[in-house]
């Protein structure tokens, strides 16, 4: 709750310094504001749940940990926003503070506890990041992606909201403990309302299935990643998906726990399981573009995370709550580093296919390195982050009897392999091509130290899980 | 004014209202995955959310909570926002296409 109040202040604060006339205030300030929103956030830690807003906002251990997550990922990723500074990028001050306020809805979509803080959240989220799709005004591309984004998104906002009307409408709350209540036991003269309740939920299945780009609600995702500049689509696939996961596990696990629930929604939920891993991991081999790839590669992981929502144990504070938080994670930090060396490469080589990688080896190792742990981790090789977030997912997959699910997925992480492995093997083993790929990327000092750090944090992930896995 | 609108709501039955909002929520469906005018298929989402507004207020009054009247004030304020920047973004494609048809955006494909 503090983090929130301190991302909007500052955030706000944060726009005025577009006044000044350098931008190089700029990041060392939002970084700053990233770091004293983290230090508020960690004095939460195991202070009990504690409710906001009458109970509509309710922060305890889980949403400090996401929260952790996202303002960590968003710190990590800053960096790599270097070139809008050198460049004069006239609008800067408005990114960084659009970047901040989409965290806040981040942060309300981990420690909702009413239908209606859902609501805000997503669309706090998703609105800041509609305008950051389009940031760039003259790209034609950018401009579909965010109109795309914008058109597709706001209609799947109004579909959530139907699912929340309907079950509304067949509970009489909108409280996530009174819903799970009322799904139990309906309160007198609305027993006849369950089939509503049930088209309501499954309703709501669809809304925030799009926002996590589970499948076949995904369609969005490779197009607009990949109209939206590198910075904004990095922030995308990792921040909107980790607070995406955690509300749909918050969802599930406080309101619609009750067996009759799980009956409508558990067979659903499988198939898109089923589906995003198929879609996900079979359209990343197709590509020739390294970032459509990694918009493929985001889908199917949305296809892991499904699976620990599949099996979850009846609580919050379970394997299936950490095994989620684990992958965030190490998926989170994988995929700052692969967006980040792709835009470093993409800025420097006007190009975003496979073979603008060739020869990075040779040129820029430090890049080529980043970006090998980082394929390695997505891919799930042992001694990674990856790794253990797969492992203790499907772990947790197995214990609670799905072994089909489980040996599907990883058949499917097999696949997955393949296109991991390709933009390696672009870097180390063939030869530039031309004048631009012999060339050596421009990195700065303290994006090279961000990529070693990203590095270090995915190897002691894959090392030491024992630091973060036990944690909720 | 001295009538009690809850009262006046409930004149008409529950399922009535039911079927209304879902018949303009199918509308406004039906209208975003026919249409290829961008604000046009814009409308059609507000009228989707309208007719969300519709379904709570009408559970709201039956029910006797106000919960779901005071989730309507920030649907529409959540839609006002989103309207902004909506329309932004649409001025800003005709700005460089001078149009709005959303067929013309084909840059990206699967």
């Amino acid at each position: 709750m503090n983090s929130i109040i301190v991302l909007s202040v500052l955030g706000l604060a944060n726009l005025f310094l577009g006044f000044l006339r350098s931008n190089r205030l700029l990041l060392p300030v939002a970084m700053l504001i990233l770091l004293v929103a983290l230090g508020v956030n960690y004095l939460d830690w195991n202070t009990g749940p504690l409710s906001f807003f009458s109970g509509m906002l309710v922060v305890d251990n889980f949403s400090v940990a996401f929260t952790g997550i996202v303002v960590v990922t968003a710190l990590l990723l800053l960096p790599f926003s270097q070139k809008y500074v050198r460049d004069g990028e006239p609008n800067l001050a408005e990114y960084y503070s659009l970047l901040l306020f989409s965290l806040v809805g981040a942060i309300m979509l981990v420690s909702y506890n009413h239908l209606l803080m859902l609501f805000l959240g997503i669309e706090i989220l998703s609105v800041a990041m509609y305008v950051l799709a389009g940031s760039d005004k003259r790209n034609l591309r950018s401009n579909e992606a965010a109109l795309k984004y914008f058109l597709m998104g706001s209609f799947f906002t109004g579909v959530l909201l139907f699912g929340v009307a309907l079950i509304y409408g067949a509970t009489g709350t909108f409280e996530l403990s009174q819903i799970s209540a009322a799904v139990q036991n309906p309160a007198p003269g609305f027993e006849s309302l369950t089939p509503m309740l049930y088209i309501g939920m499954l309703i709501m299945l669809v809304g925030i299935g799009f926002k996590v780009s589970a499948a076949p609600f995904h369609f969005w995702t490779p197009d607009v990643y990949e109209g939206t500049p590198t910075f904004f689509a990095a922030f995308m696939s990792t921040v909107v998906k980790t607070a995406g996961f955690a509300a749909f596990l918050k969802l599930l696990v406080q309101a619609f726990p009750a067996a009759n629930a799980q009956g409508v929604w558990l067979p659903t939920l499988t198939a898109m399981c089923v589906l995003t891993l198929l879609i996900g991991n079979v359209g990343a081999v197709t590509q020739t573009s390294v970032k459509r790839m990694l918009a493929y590669s985001s889908i199917s992981h949305a296809g892991y995370l499904l699976i620990a929502l599949v099996a979850f144990n009846g609580q919050l504070y379970g394997a299936s709550a950490n095994g989620i938080m684990f992958y965030s994670l190490a998926y989170s930090v994988a995929t700052v580093s692969a967006f980040g060396v792709l835009k470093l490469v993409a800025d420097a080589r006007m190009r975003e296919d496979y073979d603008g990688l060739n020869g990075l080896a040779k040129t820029n190792p430090l890049l080529a390195f980043a970006l090998t742990v980082s394929m390695l981790s997505l891919a799930g090789i042992p001694l990674t982050g990856g790794f253990f977030g797969k492992f203790f997912i499907f772990s947790a997959a197995v214990e609670n009897g799905y072994i089909g699910l489980v040996v599907f997925a990883v058949v499917m992480s097999m696949v997955s392999i393949y296109y991991y492995l390709r933009p390696i093997i672009a870097m180390y083993m063939r030869p530039a091509e031309d004048e631009t790929t012999a060339t050596p990327v421009p990195v700065g000092p303290f994006q090279s130290a961000t990529l070693l750090l990203l590095a270090l944090l995915t190897v002691v992930l894959g090392v030491l899980p024992g630091l973060v896995a036990g944690m909720l | 004014m001295d009538q009690n609108i809850p009262q006046v709501i409930q004149t008409v039955p529950l399922q009535y209202y039911v079927f209304f909002a879902a018949a303009l929520f199918s509308i406004g469906v039906l209208g975003v995955l026919t249409r290829r005018n961008a604000i046009i298929i814009f409308m059609c989402v507000e009228l989707m959310l309208n007719a969300v507004n519709v379904l709570l207020t009408a559970f709201s009054a039956y029910r006797a909570d106000p919960n779901g009247q005071v989730f309507v004030f920030f649907i529409m304020a959540v839609a006002a926002a989103e309207v902004a920047v909506g329309l932004a973004i649409i001025v800003m494609i005709y700005r460089n296409v001078q149009h709005t048809a959303v067929n013309l955006l084909n840059r990206l494909k699967f």
